[in-house]
Order: structure tokens, then sequence, then C-alpha cells
């Protein structure tokens, strides 16, 4: 029988039973809108924490205070401060793939302009700072390693803090009091947005770590490092020698620093989002699965139902694979016409809770055509058992039939 | 001219059940083309089992059947669809169309399994012709549940010409018709026998196997008889006397 003929027929037989068709396929469109939808809000959620992580710059290694060893996190990350500037001298004298080295020294702090005050966090960096976090100065200039050395009273504000203290007027070279020590402001940020922890990273005053060590929080220790590399081809060197030096540097005793990579952090981001993904498209995956079973017990049913059609058709001449293929193609558009309902209503489930919700979401291209190429499969695997029962029928006994 | 049916000693045993029953025992055959073959015996003599084997439906369990010169005993499942397809046809008692679906695209439906590949305008012109040969052809988009008896049994006739076969087999075609629809189905049949089709046929009343040209009578399996017709009833002078019966009927009816 002609491929075009086998279609028409089954197209014809599901439009006899239109209720029943509908309720078969509402089994596969339920799992594959739920399998669409959660897997275009999982994507939305990784791809907005890749962007997150994108937005800490380019190759950037961190060297935190605080051990990862067998023990699990030991007091946390920066928590307890044991990195030194000698740590961070150390780094950029001894390993070869680096750009630039930040020391960071993090806080926060009440601070006053034009009468007004804001409470931010006021960190100490290095010039290299924006260059290492492909952060932009819109406006203004950083301060410069003199400034460092000279321990200067100078600072760059982030783009919230320009916002809040000096709504009317250009913060560049007017003074900004930071426990009532005046700095002056050389520079203001581009805005960068939230990180990956939803903090507002343009909520932020940067001073050399100099002057933030000795004259406002006055520590001695610094939180953490930020190191960019050359390419991402050196990172995983420059990390094992930044390790190295600092385990020299400590002469045996435990390790109390953590080094890591930002593939690594993004990884530490999405995993818990990518196990969500994961559970959750599992278990819409089910659903589909029971759709699946759905559409056997239908064309069962169907099969018995029809036993004397198929009679008649093999008394005038079909072959078993003529009815095979009837059986096969009609479970086959059943569900893969499902997939194609089931594709849109996730689509449009998804866009409804990116909209109440303000969650990301991202429909890709790959989940559509896996959700539809898996739903045909679908019903094409759970038709072959009635279709092929259909086919084995004795063209006498079906014709005999009641 | 070869016989279009030719069986030597066919034996059908069914062994599906708990004591095998020996069904056709032994029954030699030949049917010329042209010939109008009605098969008459006692209920459960055989005569379907014999159809069934003659329409390569079954496989006899002995024997040799030899179908316009192809030996078909030793077929398989894909060649007797394909015999079935081209050289019979078959009209049953039940009808057994298609429900839900047009004459039209029963009669249609044989060609669509056919080896031979046509367009879908040469099926449906050919469909309509035979259609137009047991004359419904008016009625080609009515579903079966809007036709009469010997409607449905007229479309199920044009169905088995439409792959235009060398034999048409009907196993009981009037068993659910009254006498005046049997008697224009078997006008349909000597209609197209006088055209040339070979015909076989199964039916127990006696009056319906006088339309043909050749009684045959089986019992327990056995052909005890092999006779032509020698009174043969035409059905346009049959149909005559029953409207003039019914006529009479209606004006003593009026009379009282
Ligand atoms: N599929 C079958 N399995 C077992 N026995 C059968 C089967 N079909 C028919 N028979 C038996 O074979 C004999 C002949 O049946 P059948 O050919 O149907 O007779 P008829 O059509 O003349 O009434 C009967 O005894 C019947 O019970
Ligand atoms: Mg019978």
């Amino acid at each position: 029988m002609r491929f075009g003929s086998i279609i028409k027929v089954a197209i014809r037989a599901l439009l006899r039973n239109t209720m029943r068709s509908i309720l078969t396929a509402l089994g596969i469109i339920i799992g594959v809108g739920a399998v669409i939808a959660m897997v275009s809000i999982g994507n939305g959620a990784k791809a907005q924490v890749e962007a997150q992580v994108a937005s800490l710059g380019q190759n950037v290694i961190t060297v935190f205070s605080g051990s990862m060893s067998s023990g699990g996190m030991r007091g946390g990350w920066g928590s307890a401060p044991t990195l030194t500037i000698e740590d961070a001298e150390a780094i950029e004298r001894e390993v070869t793939g680096i750009v630039g080295v930040s020391p960071e020294v993090r806080d926060r702090n009440q601070v006053l302009a034009n009468g007004l005050n804001w409470n931010t966090s006021v960190n100490g960096e290095s010039p290299s700072y924006p260059d290492i976090r492909s952060w932009k100065i819109a406006n203004g200039a950083m301060f410069s390693e003199q400034d460092v050395r000279s321990v200067a009273k100078v600072c760059v504000i982030g783009k919230t803090v320009a916002d809040q203290l000096f709504a009317n007027s250009d913060p560049v070279g007017q003074t900004l009091r930071i426990r009532n020590i005046p700095f002056k402001i050389l520079g203001v940020l581009d805005a960068k947005g939230f990180n990956l922890f939803g903090q507002d990273q343009d909520d932020t005053v940067i001073v050399p770590y100099t002057s933030h060590m000795k004259r406002l929080s006055r520590r001695t220790n610094i939180s953490s490092i930020l190191i960019q590399a050359a390419s991402a081809e050196v990172i995983d060197k420059v990390q094992k020698d930044i390790t190295e030096v600092l385990t020299q540097r400590r002469k045996g005793r435990e390790p109390d620093f953590t080094v890591r990579n930002q593939v690594e952090l993004a990884q530490t981001a999405t995993a818990t989002t990518q196990t969500m993904t994961l559970l959750l498209a599992a278990i819409a995956s089910v659903s589909l699965l029971v759709g699946g079973i759905g559409i056997m017990n239908i064309m069962l049913v169907s099969v018995t139902e029809r036993t004397r059609e198929i009679g008649i058709r093999l008394a005038i001449g079909a072959h078993g694979s003529d009815v095979l293929m009837q059986f096969l193609i009609e479970a086959t558009i059943l569900s893969s016409l499902g997939g194609v309902i089931g594709i849109l209503l996730g689509i449009g489930s998804s866009q409804l809770v990116s909209h109440l919700n303000g969650w990301p979401v991202l429909v890709s291209t790959a989940s559509v055509v896996i959700a539809f190429v898996f739903s045909a499969a679908v019903g094409m695997f759970f038709g072959f058992y009635p279709a092929r029962k259909a086919a084995q029928l004795d063209p006498i006994d079906a014709l005999r039939y009641e | 001219m070869p016989p279009v049916v030719k069986i030597e000693e066919i034996h059908k045993i069914y062994d599906s059940g708990e004591i095998p029953v020996h069904a056709v025992r032994g029954v030699t055959l030949e049917i010329q083309r042209g010939d109008f073959v009605a098969l008459m015996g006692a209920s459960g003599s055989g005569k379907s089992t014999l159809m069934n084997l003659l329409g390569c439906l079954d496989r006899p369990t002995r024997g040799r059947y030899l179908l316009d010169g192809i030996d078909v005993s030793q077929l398989d499942r894909n060649a007797l669809a394909d015999i079935r397809n081209q050289k019979l046809g078959f009209v049953f008692q039940g009808f057994n169309l298609l429900a839900r679906t047009t004459a039209l695209e029963n009669v249609e439906l044989p060609m669509l399994y056919g080896a031979r590949k046509f367009t879908t305008k040469q099926i449906r012109e050919r469909a309509m012709h035979c259609l137009d040969i047991v004359g419904l052809s008016q009625r080609f988009d009515h579903f079966p549940s809007q036709l009469s008896g010997g409607q449905q049994q007229r479309v199920a006739i044009a169905r088995a010409l439409v792959n235009e076969p060398q034999v048409l087999l009907a196993d009981e075609p009037t068993g659910n018709l009254d006498t005046r629809t049997s008697a224009e189905v078997m006008g349909v049949f000597q209609k197209l026998n006088d055209e040339g089709i070979t015909i076989v046929m199964v039916t127990h009343e006696l009056d319906i196997a006088h339309f043909c040209k050749r009684n045959l009578i089986l019992r327990d399996g056995v052909m005890v008889r092999d006779e032509a017709v020698s009174n043969r009833s035409f059905a346009a002078s049959e149909l005559e006397k029953l409207s003039s019966a019914e006529a009479a009927a209606k004006l003593t009816g009026a009379k009282s």
C-alpha cells in the first residue's frame, strides 16, 4: 500500500474517534509540555548564572582565605582572613602567565557626601581590578599604582552609590567621606548589575587596598586575591602554580586558603540549578512514559475493536506489514501531534511563568526538536506491540470475530 | 482452455480443539471459466471451509489447489494475500463493509492494497464504474449504515469486482436478505456471469441455487453430487413473479 494511502487511512481512523484521540494524546501533551516548561525554566536559570559568572571577568582565579580540604569548609571563604599582602606579592612575582593581581579587602561602611549618607560595601583593590573584572570606568579614571604606594585617599564608586549620593551632579572630583575621612572620587564605574548571589555589584566604593588597610579597616590580612590569567589555556597551570607558591610560603602548615577558577565557580553555582532541572525533567519524562502507556492501551483497545476491519483488509489482500504500518502510523500521528501541542503548551506556560514570576526562561531549539522526536518515538515504541498484534491476526479468525 | 479452479483430493483438518475435526475429506473439483456454481449442503458440512480454501484464506492440510494454473497450496502468507487481491473477489454473508467509510471508499480498498500502482483518479474512476455495474453509483457517498442490506451487499460485490478477479467467491451472500433483495443480488450475479465472470457461491436455499448453472452438494466434507441446473431461474422473471404476487396480495388486501 502506498504511504500516502496509509496515512490517509490512519488519519481517518483517528478522526472517527476524535474525542478518544484527543484524550489519548493528552497524556503526551502534558508530558511534553511539562518537559519543555521545566527544561526552559532550568535553561533560563542556567543562562542567567552563566551570564553572572561571565561578569566576574575573563580567566579569573580567586584565592580565598580558609580551606576546603577533607574537613569541609573551615571557617568559610574569606571569613577568617589569613592571606597577606606578601602572599599576593609572591604570586605576582613568582607565577608566570598572569596579567593582573588584586589583593582584596572587603568591608561595609557608612559613606557620606552632599549631606546624604549611604551604607555600602567599601573594598580595597589594586589598580588592575577593573581590567581583571572587565569593568569599564564610565566617567573619570581608576586610581594608580602611585596612589596605592602613597596610601592615597582616593576612590572610584559604583553606579548605585553615584545615583544615591550624587543624583544631580557629576561625582568625579567631589569628595566622599568614609569613617569621616575624605576620599576624592576619581571615577565612576559602569553599571554591572547583580552577581551570582543576588547582590548589587554597583553598590560599592573601591579604594586602594593600602588605604583600606591602613586608614579604614586597620587590618593586616586581606580577604582574597583576584588573579587574571593570560588566557584560558594557561588557567589550570596558573592555578596550580599559585597553590604551590602559597603552600611553600606556609612551610608545611595546613593550607588555609582555597584557589578557585571561574569555571569551577560557575559549576558550583550552576550545580544546583542543573540538578533541579534534571530532577524536574525526569519527573516530566515519567509523565511522558505514562502518556506512552496510555497510547498503547488505547491502541490495544482499538485493535480489538477493529478486529473485523483488520480481517476485511487482510481478506482483500492487505499484507501483515500494511496493517502493521497502519496502526504504527496511527500511534505515531497521535503521539507526535500530542508532541507538537505539548511543545506549544510548554513554551506558552514557561512564558507565562516568566511573565508572572520574572524568572528567566530559555526555550532552546534543541529541547523542542528532542521533545518532538521523542514523542514520535514514544508513539512508535508503544504502538508497536498493538500494531504487531493486529498484523499477526489470522484473516478468517478476524472476520469471524464478533 | 484449462480450468480456472482445479482441486485434487483436498483435505482440511482442524486440530486446534481437543479432537481434530476433519472438515473437508478429499474433494476433487474442476471449475471452468464462465461457470456459475452453487455449493450446497447442511450446516457443518464443510461449505465455508471449502470456500476458505478456494479463497486462499486458508491452506489445505493435504491436496493440491491450482488457481488459474498456479499451485497455491504451498504459498506463504503474503503471496496468498496478493493472490486474494489480484485473482479473487469476496462477498460475505455479513457484507463486511468498513463502517463509517463511504460506499466508494469501500470499493476502492482492494486497489489500495494491490501490487499495481494506480493514481487516485484511476482508483476513483474504476470504483465508480464498479458501483455503476451494481447500480449504486448515485449512492457512492453513502455510509453502510445509510444503505439497506441489499444495497450493502451490492457495494460488497462492487468491491469484489474492482480488481477484475478471475473468480468471484460468495459465502451465503443472500443469507441475510429477504426474497426480493436476494433475487436482486442474484440478478447482479447473473449479469456479471453473462459478462464472463466465474462465480462460486455457497447457499443452503434451493431456489437461490437454481439461479446458478451448476450445483454441488457437500455432505460431511465429501462431495456427494455435482449436476447442471436444468430448470434455471432468471432474476428478471423471478422479480416479475414476485411483483405480481405482491400486487395480488395487495389486491386481496384491498378487497377484504
Ligand atoms: N476454525 C475451526 N476450528 C475447528 N473446527 C472448525 C473450524 N471451522 C469450522 N470447523 C468445523 O468444521 C466443520 C465444517 O464447518 P463449516 O465449514 O463452517 O461448515 P458450513 O459452512 O457448511 O456450515 C464443522 O464441524 C465445524 O465445527
Ligand atoms: Mg458456513
